[in-house]
C-alpha cells in the first residue's frame, strides 16, 4: 500500500510528465486559454492514462517482451516481439479512446458534451503514449502499480494544464511586451513553474 | 506535370517553415520532443535527422494514398504509416548510434505522436502531390531541426561547457583551476529549455513584427 502511495506522489509532482518530460505540451499549450476547457482535457487524460497504461503493461508483460509467449508453450519461449511495441501501443491508444469515447457517450452524456472534441485528439497526445513507453524503464511488478502511476501521470497533467490556464487568465491583463504576448510568455512562464517544481525533487519516497 | 521540380513555388514550400511558419515557435505543433532532447548539441541533431525521415517518407506514402484513404478513418491509417517509419528509424539508431538511441529513450518512439507529422500529413499532405509533400516535409522538419539544434548548442555551451563533447571553455578558466568561470548547471535541467525557447520566439517575433499575437 506504501509502495503505492510512492508511487502515486512520485508521478504527480517528483516525475511531472509536463514539468520534466515536456509530455503532451502540444495541448497544454494550445488548449490552455480558459480554465474550464483545460480542466475537461486534464480529466480526459486522467481516464485514458488510468485506462491505457495497464492495459498496455499486459500487453508488453504477456505479449511483446522476450519470452513473454511462454505461456502459449514450450516453442514460444525465444520469440521477441518487442520491435512492434510502437505500432501495438499506438493501435491500443487509439482503440481505447475509441472505447472510452463510446462508453463517456453512453452513460455520461453530459461530461461527454464538456469534453467534445478533446476526446478523440487523445490519441495523438504524447503523454499517453508517453506513458505507456515509459513502462519499459519503470519495471513495475504488477498491474496496480502501473495502474497507479497511469492515474497520478494524469493528475499530474490535469494540475499542470489548469495552473498554467489560471496563470493565462491572469496575465491577459498585463502589459506584456509586444513579440513575448501569447506564446513566448506561456514558455516562460511554464519553465518558471517548473522550476518552481523542482523544489519537490529533494523528497525521498 | 510541366512545373519545373525547383520551381519557385516549390522552393518557397521549402524555405518558408523555416522561419516564417516555423513549425514550433509559429505553429506550436511538436514541442515535447524539441524540449526533452536538447541537453547536449548531438541528440538534438540525430533526433533532427530521425524527424526529418519520417516526415520527408510519411509525407510522400500519405500523398501517394490521398484518393484512395477514406475520409473516416484517417487518422489510424495515417498512425499506421507513421508508426511502421518510427520503428524503422529506431532500429537503425539502434544499429548505428546505440549510446544516442539510449539517450533519447522514449522519444524516438513519440516522434508516432510527434505533432508536427500529424499536423503536416492532415494540412498538407492530403491535398497535395508527392514531390511537394516531399519538399514540405523536409522543409518542416528542418525548421524544427534548426530550432532543436539553437537551443541543444545554447544549453550544451552553457551548462557543460562543451559543444559536440568537445570542451570549449578552457580548463583554466574554471575557479576550480584558480579562474572566474563557471557552467550554469541550471541550463541542463528542463525547465530551462522553456525559457530558451521562449526567448527565441521572443527574439523572432520583435524581428519578424507580423508573427505578434494581439
Amino acid at each position: 500500500m506504501e509502495n503505492l502511495i510512492n508511487i502515486f506522489v512520485k508521478s504527480i509532482f517528483i516525475e511531472n510528465m509536463v514539468f520534466a518530460y515536456f509530455f503532451g505540451m502540444c495541448s497544454y499549450l494550445a488548449v490552455s486559454k480558459k480554465v474550464s476547457t483545460a480542466t475537461g482535457l486534464g480529466i480526459a487524460v486522467v481516464f485514458v492514462l488510468g485506462i491505457t497504461v495497464p492495459v498496455n503493461y499486459l500487453l508488453e508483460k504477456f505479449v511483446l517482451n522476450e519470452g513473454a509467449l511462454v505461456w502459449l508453450g514450450e516453442s514460444f519461449a525465444n520469440v521477441d516481439l518487442s520491435f512492434l511495441r510502437f505500432i501495438m501501443f499506438i493501435a491500443i491508444i487509439a482503440s481505447m479512446v475509441q472505447l472510452v469515447e463510446m462508453i463517456v457517450e453512453k452513460f455520461a452524456p453530459v461530461l461527454y458534451n464538456q469534453l467534445g472534441i478533446f476526446l478523440p485528439l487523445i490519441a495523438v497526445n504524447c503523454a499517453i503514449l508517453g506513458g505507456s513507453l515509459f513502462l519499459q524503464q519503470k519495471a513495475f511488478v504488477n498491474v496496480g502499480e502501473a495502474t497507479v502511476y497511469g492515474i497520478g501521470s494524469g493528475v499530474g497533467w490535469l494540475l499542470a494544464i489548469v495552473g498554467i490556464a489560471a496563470i493565462r487568465e491572469k496575465i491577459e491583463y498585463s502589459q506584456i511586451p509586444g513579440p513575448l504576448r501569447g506564446l513566448g510568455i506561456t514558455f516562460i512562464v511554464t519553465g518558471l513553474m517548473g522550476l518552481a517544481f523542482m523544489g519537490f525533487g529533494g523528497i525521498k519516497l | 506535370m510541366s512545373e519545373p521540380l525547383f520551381s519557385k513555388k516549390n522552393l518557397k514550400l521549402l524555405s518558408d517553415p523555416i522561419n516564417d511558419s516555423n513549425p514550433i515557435t509559429v505553429q506550436v505543433l511538436g514541442i515535447c520532443s524539441a524540449l526533452a532532447v536538447t541537453a547536449q548539441l548531438k541528440p538534438s541533431i540525430v533526433m533532427t535527422i530521425s524527424v526529418m525521415a519520417v516526415l520527408a517518407f510519411a509525407n510522400v506514402i500519405i500523398s501517394l494514398l490521398r484518393n484512395t484513404i477514406p475520409n473516416r478513418i484517417r487518422i489510424i491509417v495515417q498512425l499506421v504509416v507513421i508508426a511502421a517509419l518510427v520503428i524503422l528509424v529506431d532500429q537503425v539508431l539502434r544499429a548505428y548510434v546505440y549510446d544516442v538511441s539510449k539517450q533519447l529513450s522514449v522519444f524516438v518512439g513519440l516522434i508516432i505522436t510527434n505533432c508536427i507529422i500529424m499536423g503536416r500529413l492532415e494540412a498538407f499532405a492530403l491535398g497535395n502531390r508527392p514531390w511537394q509533400s516531399f519538399l514540405d516535409g523536409i522543409g518542416n522538419a528542418a525548421g524544427y531541426g534548426f530550432i532543436l539544434i539553437v537551443v541543444g548548442f545554447f544549453r550544451e555551451l552553457l551548462g557543460s561547457g562543451s559543444l559536440l563533447g568537445y570542451k570549449i571553455i578552457p580548463d583554466s578558466w574554471y575557479i576550480a583551476n584558480g579562474g572566474f568561470y563557471e557552467n550554469n548547471g541550471l541550463m541542463v535541467l528542463s525547465p530551462m529549455a522553456l525559457i530558451v525557447v521562449g526567448v527565441i520566439i521572443w527574439v523572432q517575433r520583435s524581428r519578424n513584427r507580423k508573427l505578434i499575437e494581439d
